[in-house]
Order: structure tokens, then sequence, then C-alpha cells
């Protein structure tokens, strides 16, 4: 069976709405409420939407179940490394050095509840970014799993 | 008979709790000083505004990293159960 037009133009049209403010969440996670798990979450439900709107054969031409295996095992691997890089330093597991030090992500912020731009925090928007991308992967790869095991044609 | 002294034991136990638990005071946290040193240390020391998520990947880091590996064992878990068997 196959959705309406309605339901197929209107999953066309919002998907790349829902892509930009996922990754509107992850990547402002050290300025606003949100992060890498929450705006991974919301990029995973617009991949929903898409599997929801189409069939099983046509959506997994689009989002297909290896890339996103990729890109879960590469978000974890991002992290891990992000937190290893403190060690290079001399420092502990998940030190970040990267924060205040004028480099990338280094800008300085002010004491109190001031607002501060976008390239502050150290390591932590890399972190939050391979969450993200971590929680999309594996939310995407658990959905597909889920809708291949059914037997019918949908 | 034995539903009767069940159901008496389970209503004494739950009056119980209720007794011990009216006494703690909710909703009052105690000031603790980690809570202001985090309020007080986190932006200088992490470089982020927002003090939840340097709590979150800063200090608290190992418990992220395991989130994430719980969240990668689930989809691994999911993938082993909705595996498809070779047809032969």
């Amino acid at each position: 069976m196959q959705m309406s037009s309605i339901v197929r133009t209107t999953a066309d049209i919002l998907f790349p709405f829902i892509l930009i403010y996922g990754f509107y969440i992850v990547i402002h996670g050290h300025l606003t409420p949100g992060g890498g798990f929450q705006g991974g979450a919301v990029l995973a439900s617009g991949v929903l939407l898409l599997l929801f709107a189409y069939r099983y054969n046509e959506s997994t031409r689009i989002v297909k179940k290896t890339v996103m295996k990729t890109i879960e095992s590469g978000g974890l691997l991002l992290f891990i490394i992000t937190a290893l890089s403190a060690m290079l330093l001399g420092a502990g597991f998940f030190f970040n050095w990267a924060a205040s030090g004028g480099m990338i992500f280094g800008d300085l912020v002010a004491f109190g509840s001031t607002a501060a731009n976008l390239n502050t925090g150290g390591l932590i928007p890399i972190m939050n970014l391979a969450v993200g991308i971590e929680v999309v992967g594996a939310i995407s790869v658990i959905l597909l799993a889920l809708l291949s095991g059914i037997k019918e044609k949908i | 008979m034995r539903r009767n002294l069940s159901i008496i034991i389970v209503i004494l136990m739950v009056g119980m709790l209720g007794v011990i638990v009216s006494g703690i005071s909710f909703g009052e946290p105690v000031d603790h000083p980690m809570d202001r040193y985090f309020i007080e240390n986190s932006q200088l020391e992490s470089g982020a505004n927002n003090v939840v998520t340097a709590v979150l990947f800063d200090y608290r880091g190992f418990d992220t990293l395991g989130e994430a590996a719980v969240l990668f064992t689930a989809a691994l878990g999911t993938m082993l159960v909705f595996r498809r068997r070779r047809e032969e």
C-alpha cells in the first residue's frame, strides 16, 4: 500500500526543515538548551517521516542501512578520539584542552548570563556533533531493522 | 483469609512508608558547595555558556560515553534480532 500524495508531498516539504532544525539543536548545544542526543533524535524523526511516507523499497534507496551503520560507528569513534586527544598533550581522558585557548572553538566567555558566539566551548561542540551523528545513525538503524522485519509488502 | 492478610500487610507497609516519607522535606535542596562550584566556574573552565552541557560533556564525560555506548549496543541488538536469515 502506498501513502497518498498529500502525505508524500508534506514529507518532501517538511524533511529539509526538520534536518535544519535538528542540526541547529546539535550545533548550538553549548549555548542553548539541547545537545547531541536531542538534536540527533530530531534528525532521526525526519528520517522516520521519510520512511513513513514512502514504501520500504523506495525509501531504502535514499536511507541506506550500510550508510547508517557507518555513520553510527563513526560518531562513536569520533567521540572517543576527541576524548583521547587530550591524552596526547599529557592531560587526562576527557580534558577540555581547547577551551579558552584562542584557537578553534576557543573564544573566551564572559561570566554570568551573557550571550556568547558559536566559537566557544573547546571540545564540547565537537563532542556534541559526534554524539548527534551517532544518535541519528543508531535510531535510523533501529527503525530500518524494525521496518525490514515486516513480512507484508508495504 | 490469606488474601485479606496480604492486603492488610500491604496497607500497613504503605502506611509505614508514608509516615517515614512525610518527615522528609522535598523541594528544598541543601546548599551544597558543589552546586556553587559548577555555577561559578563551569563557564570559565569549559568555555561553554550552557552549564548543563558543560556538566554533561566535560565534568561527566564518562557518563555521556556510557550513554553513547548503550545506544550503540541497543542498535546492535536490534540488528541482531531482526537479521535476515539467508535463504537456501
